[in-house]
């Protein structure tokens, strides 16, 4: 029985906290700058008086106290790692080890400059060359280029990088083979390629299979996109012979990295065929999720598809570390300055922590947790592949929805119970999905609550449905009126006018 | 090992309970083929302490603000970061929650979100902002694409004096989209020439894109760069790359943009070596539906209680896929709270503040070195916290000298732009005390 | 589920009611349902011509989009500009105020290649079946 359970949820002790607008008052001030050493010219005197502003109004004047309470208040309201635990397939919702934190606010990373001297930049640059030795290794690749933000940004430039290798050898090619089990961002990024999507059905046993890839392949298709294990929580076994297929004319195989957690150390990617592939440092490499980002999302890849890489890459000679911006046929540059460096100094951080045993460990005990949620689970919620997982499983409503109740009522009354929802309706072609993916940072006795808190609410959707259909009873707020959001939007706050 | 809580004894528990006698069973699904047989080239983990002391070599190779005098600005600006907030960010509860999907259990991402939201859009003049891009280049990039959907045109008028990043970024985003480029020059005033931009106008152009204070430091005058725009239908994108000098320069929203782009990583998010970052984006009203990014808003809950959520997602990736607004799915939602905490410490008073003093002291610095023989300005312009000084001597050279003395001079124009070649961009910010910038104008003065 | 007699429906469920040489369009009952709230429709100018099974628009609900396909060749007479104010009216209306087009059909033998009621009540339960 979930101890989570006898609280009273999310509320912490506030139940509600204003807008910071409705807040402070004229004059109040949260900071303190030090006395003016130069002439205190006047703003006209400088800048001509149409091109200033009349103050910023609509601003609160709030003291350092009030900022404090304000955000510790609202923070009480918000579910986290550091709380419980996260059953998001695909999100890898691991353990956000503190020592990474302390690492990337050391001064000389949270305090240099990106255009300052690369001398004196040589430890940032040789923990980016490391990092680099160290990704390229895990995925089994030649080249990783460290510039991508997050995961969807890491796909928009392989495949870029994949549309400059296809026009340097004549022609850009028309066409991306997307799976139907793909995330959203893969045909999203396809489009922002100007390719248009080839869907590829899964077969029956939930893997993508070879013959439905031959009877789509030809000249035209620059790509296919796929992930390993995908998003059923499978190893794509045929993922082989699929990358001979879409090679053999002459295309390339772009793989989603999204569920590396699961073969680190066990399977490199680059050994299957896979030209590409972006990795997501928020999911298996503990950088925080913080709400929404900040993520990083390298790009690991084969050598003949290194000259397209954006700039600067990072070159060792001898001792010395430099930025290489000297790159004609490079694709260009994703974002401003090298990376998001601090992510990546989080990550070098949690890598140098585990170590090579480490990691493949972590893989290893994610993909024994989500077979052991399996396995107890498997009888009470209907499972549409009946084998062994990677480090994700995937069920479906099918048995609750004769009570009607559905994957959504399920979601929400797990929040009484004191866990965040699974992953919930995706992958698109399982109906009423659940993806549960635990990571290796989630104990015996939080699974076993969480099997147990799973196992009361299929009860419950035989005893009691209308306690489903109402949940979340716990939190600060239940069920969202999502479609008033949508109907009339209002997304900011207005003065009172 | 600390973050993996499962001993072998549970991992053999719960080996018994799925009924395989090893987890290589659980791997049998890979192919022989592809199962690495031998250990990651990673080297062996080290204990917290090692790491420490092993890290801290690495950071103490590095130069930093605290030990050097800076000068650099260029997109990336050394501003003043209030202690409270990495404080608040350390908190586990906006460290390490998911993105809002459930709002019932992220009310406290949810709701900073909607006041970040909001407080972009009172400092940059504009009706809508979105949840946070990844960074100033890339979310100009996205804008940009965003004025070709909604005119169906297809060529871009970008000013020079735009941030050579930006550009390069906003290239490398279009260029598979049949988006093509043309470039306005600059005046020796250091701001885009509108009489180019009046002649080069057409009702091909899907939009203009400028940036203020522009990669010179200089302001631009924006409204009459909107009027001539609009009078041929092309959109205004303006970008900041130092959103501080909205502390005290008119908003882009109030001079007719159509969408505002900035980096919003000088509010108090920190240098970080170029990132992590926040690119801001805001826009008008009318163009909601065309927006890329997360999107947060205020509705009810089923007891009429007020609550936030993410809302719009039909034009995202999860939903639309294909004719997503964009691809994007993980932003930079802490970086963003972080310039919100900033915003509400500095509150209107502190903003107003921080910028004037921005202002003097890179005219107090301006005035000093534009005196020294050898020197002068190369530009004619008002300009906020950064201007460009022309050099006799080599801008390497110089440079070179200044390091001697623990002083990082500024940037090399000639990196980016081959007629300033004799220029360096010299940035002077609220970090830099009067007695830094006498020094930096002794040791120039002594650099004949 | 409602499907009403003399109308002509397309298996991407759009319905089309003909009035001489015109047709009024909108979508079916079990469409509003399976979209669930209707949040935007997005409808072409007066005047676009259209091939038959040509997407005409896009209808939004809450969690899903979906294209909306013309179910004959034609050309856009009326527009229900109703729906920007209200687009609730596709759901709770969706044979009458929640008509989103009007058009002129310019080759009636299109009409051949649709359902009848009988028929798109049948391809609903088929298409129930499978699950």
């Amino acid at each position: 029985m979930s101890r989570m359970e006898q609280t009273i949820g999310t509320r912490g002790l506030v139940l509600n906290e204003p807008l910071v607008f409705e807040q402070g008052s004229p004059g109040r001030v949260g900071y303190s700058f030090p006395p003016l050493d130069v002439p205190e010219k006047k703003a006209e005197a400088l800048i001509p008086k149409r091109l200033l502003r009349d103050g910023i109004s609509g601003f609160p004047e709030m003291s350092e106290v009030d900022v404090i309470r304000h955000y510790t208040r609202i923070s009480q309201w918000n579910y986290c790692v550091d709380l419980g635990f996260f059953p998001l397939g695909s999100c890898t919702m691991k353990y956000n080890p503190r020592i990474n934190e302390d690492m990337a606010r050391l001064p000389g990373f949270a305090k240099a400059h990106p255009y300052q001297p690369e001398e004196l930049s040589q430890g940032a640059l040789q923990l980016m060359w490391e990092l680099e030795q160290y990704l390229a290794d895990i995925a089994g690749m030649d080249r990783v280029t460290l510039q991508p933000s997050a995961g969807a940004h890491g796909e928009l430039t392989g495949l870029m990088m994949i549309r400059a290798y296809h026009t340097s050898r004549g022609n850009p090619r028309s066409k991306v083979l997307i799976p139907d089990s793909a995330h959203g961002t893969n045909p999203a990024t396809s489009a922002l390629c100007g390719y248009r999507v080839v869907p590829v059905k899964e077969g029956p046993r939930g893997v993508v299979e070879a013959k439905a890839v031959a009877e789509v392949m030809d000249n035209e298709v620059a790509a296919i996109m796929v992930t390993n294990p995908n998003t059923l929580g499978l190893f794509e076994d045929q993922i082989i012979e699929v990358a001979k297929i879409v090679h053999a004319k002459g295309g390339q195989v772009y793989c989603d990295g999204a569920n590396l957690n699961s073969i680190m150390g066990i399977s490199r990617p680059g050994d299957s065929g896979i030209d590409v592939i972006q990795i997501n440092l928020h999911k298996t490499f503990s950088q925080p999720h913080g709400g929404g980002g900040p993520g990083a999302g390298p790009v690991a890849l084969k050598k003949h598809l290194a000259p397209f890489m954006p700039v600067p890459t990072v070159e060792k000679k001898g001792n010395r570390y430099t930025l290489d911006f000297k790159r004609p046929k490079s694709i260009g540059k994703v974002r401003a300055f090298a990376a998001s460096f601090g992510v990546l100094v989080r990550s070098y951080t949690y890598i140098r922590s585990m170590g090579a045993a480490g990691l493949r460990r972590a893989a290893e005990v994610a993909v024994l947790n989500a077979n052991y949620i399996l396995s107890q689970l498997k009888g009470t919620y209907h499972l549409p592949y009946d084998r062994h997982c990677m480090h994700e499983c995937v069920f479906t409503d099918a048995l609750q929805s004769r009570h009607d109740i559905h994957t959504l009522d399920i979601a929400k009354r797990l929040i009484d119970y004191g866990f965040h929802p699974p992953t919930i309706y995706f992958p698109l072609i399982v109906k009423g999905a659940l993806m549960i993916e635990p990571t290796e940072t989630e104990s015996k006795e939080t699974l076993d609550q969480f099997i147990a808190a799973m196992k009361r609410i299929a009860r419950e959707a035989e005893e009691k449905p209308e306690v489903l259909r109402q949940a979340p009873h716990n939190p600060k707020v239940t069920r969202m009126n999502e479609t008033k959001a949508a109907r009339e939007p209002k997304l900011r706050w207005r003065p009172a006018s | 090992m600390r973050y993996i809580p499962n001993t072998d004894r549970d991992c053999a528990a719960m080996l018994q309970a799925i009924g395989v006698r090893s987890v290589d069973e659980l791997f049998a699904d890979i192919p022989p083929a592809v199962r690495l047989k031998r250990p990651l080239k990673v080297p062996p983990a080290m204990a917290e302490s090692e790491v420490a002391r092993h890290l801290r070599e690495l950071a103490d190779k590095n130069a930093n603000a605290d030990r050097y005098s800076m000068f650099l600005g260029a997109g990336c600006y050394n501003h003043f970061s209030p202690a409270i907030i990495n404080h608040l960010v350390l908190r586990g509860e906006f460290l390490t929650p998911y993105t809002p999907y459930q709002p019932e259990i992220s009310q406290g991402t949810l709701q900073a979100l909607y006041e970040y939201q909001s407080l972009v859009c009172l400092l940059t003049g504009m009706e809508v902002s979105n949840a946070s891009m990844y960074e100033g280049a890339s979310a100009t990039a996205e804008a940009v694409l965003m004025a070709q959907r909604i005119t169906g045109r297809s060529e871009v008028l970008m000013a020079r004096a735009v941030h050579p990043e930006y550009r390069t970024v906003t290239r490398t985003y279009a260029s598979q989209l049949g988006i093509t480029f043309r470039e306005v020059a600059f005046t020796e005033a250091g701001v885009t020439d509108t009489a180019q931009v009046r002649k080069m106008l057409s009702e091909r152009v899907a939009c203009l894109v400028v940036q203020s204070p522009n990669f010179f430091g200089a302001i631009e005058d924006v409204a009459p760069l909107a009027e001539v725009a609009h009078a041929v239908g092309a959109m205004l994108v303006v970008a900041v790359a130092e959103p501080v000098s909205l502390g005290i320069l008119k908003p882009p929203g109030e001079c007719g943009a159509d969408i505002v782009t900035a980096e919003g990583a000088g509010l108090g998010t920190g240098l970080n070596y170029g990132g992590p970052a926040v690119g801001f984006f805001a826009t008008r009203e009318k163009f909601i539906r065309y927006m890329p990014g997360r999107l947060v808003g205020e509705t009810e809950d089923r007891e009429g209680r007020t609550g936030y959520v993410l809302t719009l997602a039909t034009r995202e990736q999860h939903i639309r896929r294909e004719k997503a607004t964009s691809n994007i799915c993980t932003s930079e939602s802490l970086i963003a709270n972080m310039s919100a905490m900033y915003m509400v410490t500095m509150g209107p008073r502190g903003l107003r503040e921080v910028a004037l003093m921005n202002l003097r002291k890179a005219a107090y610095a301006k005035e000093r070195l534009a005196k020294l023989r050898g020197f002068s300005l190369r530009f004619t312009g008002p300009t906020f916290n950064e201007f460009v000084l022309r050099t006799k001597k080599r801008p390497g050279e110089v440079l070179k000298g200044l390091l001697k003395r623990q002083i990082i001079g500024g940037v090399d124009l000639g990196r980016f732009y081959p007629e300033l070649k004799d220029c360096l961009l010299v940035c002077v910010t609220e970090q830099n005390s009067r007695t830094e910038i006498d020094a930096l104008a002794k040791a120039l003065g002594g650099t004949r | 589920m409602n499907v009403p007699q003399g109308l002509k429906y397309t298996r991407e469920h759009e319905w089309i009611k003909v009035e001489g040489d015109r047709g009024r369009v909108g979508i079916t009952a079990y469409a509003q349902d399976q979209l669930g709230d209707v949040v935007f429709v997005e409808l072409p100018k007066k005047g676009r011509k259209l091939g038959q099974m040509e997407p005409f628009g896009v209808v939004e609900s809450v969690k899903a989009v979906s294209d909306l396909y013309s179910p004959v060749a034609g050309e856009v007479l009326e527009v229900n500009s109703e729906l920007e104010r209200k687009p609730e009216s596709v759901n709770a209306d969706p044979y009458g105020t929640g008509w989103m087009i009007q058009v002129r059909i310019t080759q009636p033998k299109d009409l051949d290649k649709l359902l009848s009621a009988a028929e798109y009540t049948a391809y609903l339960q088929q298409a129930a079946g499978g699950h």
